[in-house]
């Protein structure tokens, strides 16, 4: 499927997504409400198929958590990146797609565990590598731990 | 430390609880699985990771892209060369500089001798937990003659960082070629002894067909790549789809069973190896001259986001790097093939019994520390 | 030609002559069980030797060989190792139960080992229902199995004993009915006439296709009695650390280990014996100058020589093959073994009615 009509498909869903900043395959920035209606068609419709969803990571910047979906079609082959802006770095919130893809559950609770993004309706939602009692959130660029880190 | 994920009523049930635990010979790695039995039919499990939790990304966010090499070799330690090869792969795409053909072809050679490598270990540890002890010496000792080519060149055995943006650490061995060509004569002759001590035996058949079967559509939807999803059906060779470094220059097959039990996923990693074989035969004697490093001012991604994927000997490896236009990434995440593979195991051991249940990870073949990173 | 009868008696007249009938039997039989006990000792300990240096050539390494020339001494110090352990107590275990358990086990394969013929008059005891008596005391094991597992109180120790339990008795029924064949053929359970019996030939030979099929079920059932070989998931090192013997340290852990190799042993010494001749030399139908020379080597040698020959099959086919699952292990008893155990029992005994075997 080429670039221009996926952006156009996911338009239609999503009237106010941006482009992204990556070069290697198309990228769409969504607002909050909007990505579980664009990961599910984009999974479910025949056209794009994008059943498997190779990287689900969430990157701490300037203007606030990042959160990246990286999806691919096993059938045909095309990428796209999906990525949501949450500027709340207090309380980060977002509706998982744990029930679309079901590799996001694991996915999902490692960013909880290392950068506190929630996720709402997520079936498990506690901590992975981290003990349940873990202070804070390690990979956030403001954590703070003289114990652990020594720089 | 975590509470069980369900509460359950034991005393109705007869239903108890045991642990694989952190320390178990057939885990390989620190990873401990709580299982819910009854009786010695697994009901659900429930594993817990973290135990091996060195938080590699976070390190890499104040190291140099050459010294992030050093800590992905530690992460599958079994491909420690594909893992350097993603890093410098993603650098380079980053840099848009291209290395020469030279170093290519040496860092595919260096990728298919540590899948051979990583499938020899795996095979010894897979008849091991089966029972058939046996196997272990056999596949060591063919090992040891790659460990040695490797030796030869790098230096070190398991860990090389040999592989680095910009070309490789330093030149090969002048005996390079010859060791390979040697080691692909013997290995050859070695690898029907493989088959014929475990492949065809009855019992070894009984222990592992119609045992743990995943289907294709469970494969995609967990994401398990490598040798794993292959055994379903699931094509996702990346050296196929997103070709990279020499592999567009060698001709190979990739395969797939349709069955997706553990005998199919067995036999995927058996016809790897001799397609590895295959395509080692092509590029060792075409190492075409040339110089093994770039001449960079300096190796610094520049501003922007770049996704690298390669295929290790467990799976699809992702790298993405989040760069600032330092000599540091800001982010940088590891998409790893064992974080994948691992959580698709309840499904998978939820009915059978225990000793499935070995035979399912060992079909897996997990890696620990690729998990947690 | 060798006959330690004469030695016997000479030793029985002399006690019987000098001591009263009390002291001469007493006396008599501290003597057995003091050969015995060595000779189970010694044995054993070279048995687990031997394994280990069978095994290592089969994995292309060495085994043991700096302890001793050739490593001869290895399990001299390991048995050292063990005797100097510490004798882990657990809390909430049945003490009585936890400490007898070893002693059943090693009990029952000591007594196992004073029925059988090594050599023409070496035989401890000779009932005239040797087999039945064997068949009955290597069952005593299987209770000290089950109470190590259950005093033990631990979860991997139960599961490992209840596996264990089932399949030892599962198979004792494979073993007595194999052995069952060549008591339909020789027409006897005492194990001196069986050998008499064989004096023409031994019964693998002189009963043809049947007698191999008996030894061959025979094989297979007596490495499942003893949790050997691919049978061996009681102690399945890979899936549930140690089994049944899980909990044990120091001289009870080398008590179970012991029985372990000594009941191989005994399984391999009635093979020999029922189906091989046993202390027979190998005489080919009518070469008299090939017999006599066969003739010339000692019983005991032709004895220990058959079983040494039974042991190493046993131990090739432990580091050969896989382990088999604890369902598929009694499947393969009660659908496949038994059913053609009786039909070839069954099919012997008509044999035996026509006289239709060598």
């Amino acid at each position: 499927m080429q670039t221009e009509e996926l952006t156009n498909l996911i338009t239609s869903m999503a009237p106010d997504q941006k482009p992204g900043i990556s070069k290697q395959y198309p990228e769409y920035i969504l607002p909050l409400d909007k990505i579980r209606l664009v990961a599910k068609s984009l999974k479910e419709n025949p056209v794009t198929q994008m059943d498997y969803l190779f990287c689900l990571t969430a990157v701490d910047r300037k203007d606030g958590f990042h959160v990246v979906y990286h999806l691919t079609s096993s059938k045909y082959n095309h990428t796209a990146v999906l990525r949501v802006v949450l500027p709340d770095k207090i309380n980060p919130l977002i509706p998982t797609v744990s029930d679309v893809w079901s590799s996001a559950e694991y996915y999902e609770r490692e960013v909880f565990d290392l950068f506190g993004i929630r996720f709402e309706n997520h079936p498990d939602l506690r901590r992975l590598f981290l003990e349940e009692e873990w202070v804070g959130y390690p990979l956030r660029k403001d954590y703070k731990d003289s114990f652990t880190l020594d720089r | 430390m975590e509470e069980t994920l369900l509460d359950i009523d034991l005393k109705d049930k007869e239903e108890y609880f045991i642990n694989m635990g952190p320390q178990h010979p057939s885990t390989h790695g620190v990873l401990r699985f709580e299982v819910c039995l009854q009786g010695e039919k697994v009901k659900y499990l429930i594993p817990h990771c973290g135990y091996i939790h060195r938080g590699i990304e976070k390190m890499c966010e104040h190291l140099t892209y050459p010294q992030i090499i050093h800590l992905t070799d530690r992460m599958d330690y079994l491909s420690a060369h594909i893992n350097n090869e993603a890093v410098a792969l993603c650098v380079e795409n980053s840099m848009q500089v291209e290395v020469s053909d030279r170093v290519k072809y040496i860092r595919t050679i260096f990728a298919e001798l540590t899948r051979i490598a990583s499938h020899q270990l795996w095979w010894c540890a897979f008849g091991m937990d089966l029972g058939a002890l046996t196997t272990f010496f056999y596949g060591l000792r063919d090992r040891e003659k790659i460990l040695d080519i490797f030796e030869e060149t790098t230096g070190s055995r398991l860990t090389q960082s040999f592989i680095t943006p910009g070309g490789l650490m330093a030149d090969v061995h002048p005996n390079f070629q010859k060791r390979v060509k040697d080691f692909i004569a013997y290995f050859r002759k070695k690898l029907p002894e493989y088959d014929q001590l475990l492949t065809g035996n009855i019992i070894f058949r009984a222990r592992t067909k119609d045992i743990g079967i995943m289907s294709k559509e469970m494969a995609i939807d967990f994401g398990v790549t490598g040798p794993s999803g292959r055994g379903s059906g699931f094509e996702c060779d990346i050296r196929k789809i997103a070709p990279y470094s020499a592999y567009p220059f060698v001709k190979f097959n990739e395969i797939t069973f349709p069955t997706g039990d553990t005998n199919s996923r067995y036999l995927v990693r058996i016809a790897e190896m001799w397609e590895s074989l295959n395509i080692l035969e092509q590029l060792v004697d075409n190492i075409p001259q040339g110089s093994t490093m770039l001449e960079l001012k300096a190796i610094k991604a520049p501003k922007g986001e770049f996704y690298q994927r390669v295929e290790t000997a467990r799976g699809e490896l992702g790298v993405y790097i989040v760069s600032d236009g330092g000599p540091s990434p800001a982010r940088i995440k590891f998409r790893t093939p064992n974080f994948s593979n691992l959580f698709v195991i309840n499904k998978l051991a939820a009915g059978h019994k225990i000793a499935d249940l070995v035979a399912i990870s060992g079909s897996l073949d997990l890696v620990i520390p690729d998990i947690d990173r | 030609m060798y006959d330690f009868t004469p030695l016997i008696d000479a030793i029985t007249n002399y006690l019987n002559e000098n001591f009263s009938p009390f002291w001469a039997g007493t006396i008599s039989m501290v003597l057995l069980g003091i050969v015995v006990l060595m000779f189970y000792a010694i044995l054993g300990l070279y048995l687990v030797y031997a394994e280990r240096k069978i095994c290592a050539r089969m994995q292309n390494r060495m085994g043991p060989n700096r302890v001793g020339p050739l490593g001869l001494f290895q399990t001299i110090a390991d048995l050292i190792k063990l005797l100097l352990k510490e004798l882990i107590y657990i809390r909430n275990a049945d003490n009585l139960l936890f400490n007898i358990a070893p002693f059943i086990v090693i009990v029952a394969s000591i007594m196992a080992i004073g029925a059988i013929p090594f050599g023409k008059g070496l035989q401890a005891l000779d009932l005239n229902i040797g087999v039945l008596y064997i068949l009955a005391i290597s069952s005593m094991g299987v209770i000290g199995i089950l109470i190590a597992g259950w005093a033990s109180n631990s979860k991997y120790s139960v599961i490992g004993a209840m596996r264990s339990g089932a399949q030892v008795i599962s198979y004792e029924l494979s073993v007595g009915l194999a052995i069952l064949c060549i008591v339909t053929y020789a027409g006897s359970l005492q194990f001196s006439e069986i050998i008499a019996s064989q004096q023409d030939g031994w019964w693998l030979f002189k009963g043809h296709i049947p007698a191999v099929i008996a030894f061959v079920i025979y094989l297979i059932a007596g490495t499942a009695e003893t949790n050997r070989g691919p049978f061996d998931l009681a102690e399945a090192e890979s899936e549930l650390t140690a089994g049944f013997h899980t909990e044990y340290s120091g001289i009870k852990f080398a008590f179970f280990f012991l029985a372990e190799y000594m009941n191989m042993f005994i399984i391999a010494a009635v093979a020999t014996t029922m189906f091989l001749g046993g202390w027979l030399p190998f005489h080919i139908y009518n070469w008299q100058g090939f017999n006599r020379i066969m003739d010339f080597i000692p019983p005991v040698f032709w004895f220990f020589g058959k079983t040494a020959f039974m042991i190493y099959i046993m131990m090739w086919f432990k580091w050969t093959f896989p382990r088999l699952r604890i369902d598929q292990l009694l499947a393969l008893e009660w659908k496949y073994l038994l059913p053609i155990n009786i039909m070839n029992l069954l099919l012997i005994a008509f044999l035996t009615l026509m006289q239709w075997h060598f």
